[in-house]
């Protein structure tokens, strides 16, 4: 049996870095193959090529024994390629419909269309109605649109990148039916993650790249999680230790929060009520778009809440700003690092004045104390391990897990009573990560209280005292984190405010 | 003052006539923009516009192959915009004004020996059956080709943008140019031939309005049109029977005015004269004035540099 796609010692490099050093893997037809790395390990690059985005400085590619050379996305198409992309692929403004007829080469009248997606939709389990806006979809629902997008041009190989990372567990089980039903139709699939556990349960094949290079390829049945993520990394993991330091003491008391979204595609909080005692790590997970960052802005102050709903160690602060929450110990690290978190044309050391101002006192009568913010820069740089040439280097210029790392580390030196992080270990790679969540800890060991935002469930359980979960801008009541099934957090995301159902 | 002396007729056949430039430059520039591109610089291609169809139609005495002088003026001056703005990736902001002064400066230069000149007039159309009609007929008939053009302009572009997949692609790459990209769209091939749709636009705005409306040449003789023509693309939420709404609000305004000028209104003349702008713009700004709802409608990468990376 020829395999469907053979890759010979592909190679490309871009200015200063290689991002692909010689690799070669073989897929079979109606194997599920996996691509495992880090962030920054190559595999987008990978896969742009197969899916001929980027051409290869080297190297050959074979599709069913004949050379592969596409020239653009249509090539590839054409020859049975599809490709489920992580971000930017969807138009928001526009409907399903409409985005699937983008990445069609000869897409049928849209009414014909609109009847052909309902089929495939309802054939694979994967509901969807065509005539929907996609600005109005969860993000799983997104997802299915780029899946039929796929399904719609019947491929050969089929490509997903990471696409579990903003899935419900309910969800991703149904991804896995889908999944399984093309396997056992004959369709190759390559998947991309870092998830361990659901490459151990999806793939019959595992290939692992590590800074370019494929360092092996393994039955991922036969391997334990721990042993592939560390050919992963390339160094032995380090987990992060917690031990509960909760006490009684109320930092944080949220009393039905309202908050209406400032976007038109966000979601607006509804009732929201929750207290965070110091010392605690409170965990609050949900798929993304469920009001994560209407909760991050109004806890941070950059959305204000009415009277009385946000009281701070007792007293309101639901009418501050930022600037004065900070004042009072309550700092955030919103999700987008480039941008919102971080300027990303301005230096570390600029970065570091302009959340750092109040507490560290970087500023007097109104001119900046720049050898004062340069040595709180080089503080942060030097106790987060930030890799960087310095303080003078731009945001922009940082990697993404550096980036994160000194986001997080700028507001845990400011000792904060309350941290807000929002994705701390959003696109980290897995040694960053374990560093951001111990120092997390370290933090709530001190006496901090820490309310995290996240999508990564193992992540939540790894750190959380407690767990509570967002759904269309509702929070269930929180719950000890120890000993949650991955069935009842499954439920409390999916809208289940009563826990009675899950306990 | 003596109302009576205003034909509401007469009124509404003026305004279709002082609408026409604003409708053909701004319908232009919403296609510009719904591919994502800001361009300033329509006052700029419209000036230009207005002296190449006024000196092509002089010299050749025929205003058609005016108006195609008109447009081709506009579209290669695009051009300028167009390779500055998506090639060398310069701010469209900064470059879009920088072409409305070099416009105004380079027509200004072109134009020294049209002064004063009477261009070659142009044919009216009578329509059969509509002419007989009591209050349509003068105003929709007999009027010049040029003004069933820009309707007809309108209609395509809304069938365009709305049903084709020419159209979906264009409003795809102004949606979101990295996706449209990751599909394999040619996003700077399709923003080149937008900007250069839309200067061609602004030409021939720019030449109803020396050769018909007017018509003859002076020096900055576009007076702004170009700016109310951007202002009703995005107060008209980039949808084209608004913009087409809004300019004929442009239209009727300043008809009226000089009509109340003429009629000798007690206003002084200064609040008549700036009477349209600010009354497009106000009944604009308050018809677009859901937040959500026009977020919505407003290309989601307009302004954005788009440089293809990976």
């Amino acid at each position: 049996m020829t395999a469907l796609l053979e890759l010979n010692g592909l190679t490309k490099a871009y200015p200063g870095v290689v991002a692909n050093d010689d690799v070669s893997l073989v897929i079979q037809p109606g194997e599920v193959h996996a691509l495992l790395g880090e962030n920054g390990a190559g595999k987008s690059t990978l896969v742009k090529m197969i899916y001929g985005l980027v051409k290869p400085d080297s190297g050959e590619m074979r599709l069913r024994g004949e050379r592969f050379t596409p020239a653009e996305p249509r090539a590839a198409r054409a020859a049975g390629v599809a490709m489920v992309f992580q971000h930017f692929s969807l138009f928001e403004a526009l409907d399903v419909a409409e985005n699937i007829a983008l990445g069609m080469e000869n897409p049928p009248k849209m009414r014909d269309l609109a009847a052909e997606i309902t089929r495939v939709s309802n054939a694979y389990g994967l509901p969807l109605d065509p005539a929907r806006l996609v600005g109005d979809l969860s993000a799983g629902e997104r997802q299915r649109v780029e899946i039929i997008r796929c399904l719609l041009q019947n491929p050969k190989l089929l490509i997903m990148d990471e696409p579990t990372s903003v899935l419900t567990p309910q969800e991703v089980e149904i991804l896995f039916q889908t999944l399984e039903k093309l396997r056992s139709e004959g369709t190759s699939i390559l998947y991309i993650s870092h998830k361990l556990e659901e490459i151990r349960r999806l793939c019959d094949a595992a290939t692992i790249l590590r800074l370019g290079k494929n360092v092996g390829t393994c039955d991922p049945r036969q391997e334990t999680a721990r042993a592939m993520a560390e050919m992963m990394v390339g160094q032995v993991l380090h987990v992060p230790e917690r031990t509960p330091h909760a006490t009684a003491e109320v930092a944080l008391e949220l009393r039905n929060l309202s908050v209406k979204s400032p976007s038109a595609f966000g979601t607006s909080l509804k009732d929201v009520s929750l207290t965070v005692q110091k010392g605690e790590v409170l965990g609050i997970g949900g798929v993304a778009g469920n009001g994560q960052d209407e909760l991050t802005a109004a806890l941070s102050g950059e959305v204000l809440a009415g009277p009385g709903q946000i009281m701070f160690d007792g007293a309101d602060v639901a009418g501050l700003g930022p600037n004065a929450r900070r004042a009072l110990g309550l700092l955030a690290a919103p999700e987008e690092r480039l941008g919102h978190a971080a300027a990303p044309d301005m230096s570390l050391t600029e970065n570091a004045v302009l959340t750092g101002t109040v507490r560290k006192s970087l500023t007097k009568n109104g001119f900046l104390n720049w050898a004062g913010a340069r040595s709180f820069a080089e503080e942060v740089i030097k106790g987060f391990d930030v890799r960087t040439p310095g303080a003078h280097t731009a945001a922009r210029a940082l990697s993404g897990g550096n980036l994160q790392k000194y986001v997080i580390g700028r507001e845990i030196l400011q000792k904060p009573e309350l941290l807000v992080v929002n994705q701390p270990t959003w696109g980290v790679d897995a040694a960053a990560a374990a560093a951001i969540r111990q120092a997390l800890l370290d933090l709530a060991a001190e006496g901090a209280a820490i309310v995290v935002i996240s999508q990564d469930l193992d992540e939540l359980m790894e750190i959380s005292d407690r767990f509570a979960a967002l759904n269309e801008g509702r929070l269930t009541k929180p719950v000890p984190a120890k000993g949650l099934t991955v069935d009842q957090i499954g439920l409390m995301m999916g809208g289940a405010h009563d826990m009675e159902a899950a306990s | 003052m003596d109302l009576s002396a205003i034909n509401p007729t007469l009124l509404v056949a003026a305004l279709m006539v002082a609408s026409t430039p604003i409708i053909l430059a701004a319908i232009g520039e919403m296609v510009v923009e719904k591919a994502g591109v800001l361009n300033l610089g329509v006052e700029g291609m419209m000036i230009v516009g207005a002296i190449c169809g006024f000196a092509i139609a002089v010299e050749t005495g025929s205003p058609f192959w005016g108006f195609a002088a008109a447009a081709l003026g506009g579209a290669v001056l695009s051009l300028l915009f167009g390779v500055l703005t998506q090639y060398f990736l310069s701010n469209q902001v900064a470059t879009g004004l920088g072409l409305t002064l070099f416009g105004l400066g380079l027509s200004a230069l072109m134009g020294q020996g049209y002064v004063g000149i009477r261009p070659p007039e142009m044919g009216k159309i009578e329509v059969p059956v509509l002419s007989d009609l009591p209050f349509f007929g003068p105003v929709l008939s007999n009027q010049d080709a040029m003004v069933y053009v820009a309707l007809l302009l309108v209609m395509a572009t809304w069938v365009v943008l709305r049903f084709t997949r020419a159209g979906l692609v264009l409003r795809a790459v102004g949606e979101n140019h990295d996706a449209a990209h990751a599909l394999g769209y040619k996003v700077v091939r399709v923003r080149m031939m937008a900007i250069f749709f839309g200067g061609a636009c602004a030409g021939l705005g720019g030449a109803y309005l020396s050769l018909i409306r007017v018509p003859q040449w002076t020096e900055g003789m576009t007076a702004g049109a170009g700016w109310i023509a951007l202002a009703i693309v995005v107060f008209g939420a980039w949808r084209p029977f608004r913009v087409l709404l809004g300019a004929y609000l442009f239209g009727g305004v300043t008809v009226l005015q000089l009509n109340l000028q003429a009629a000798g209104a007690n206003i002084p003349v200064e609040y008549l004269s700036m009477s349209p702008y600010l009354i497009t713009i106000a009944v604009l700004v308050i018809m677009s004035s859901g937040k959500a709802k026009a977020a919505l409608n407003a290309p989601a990468c307009l302004g954005r540099q788009f440089h293809a990376s990976s």
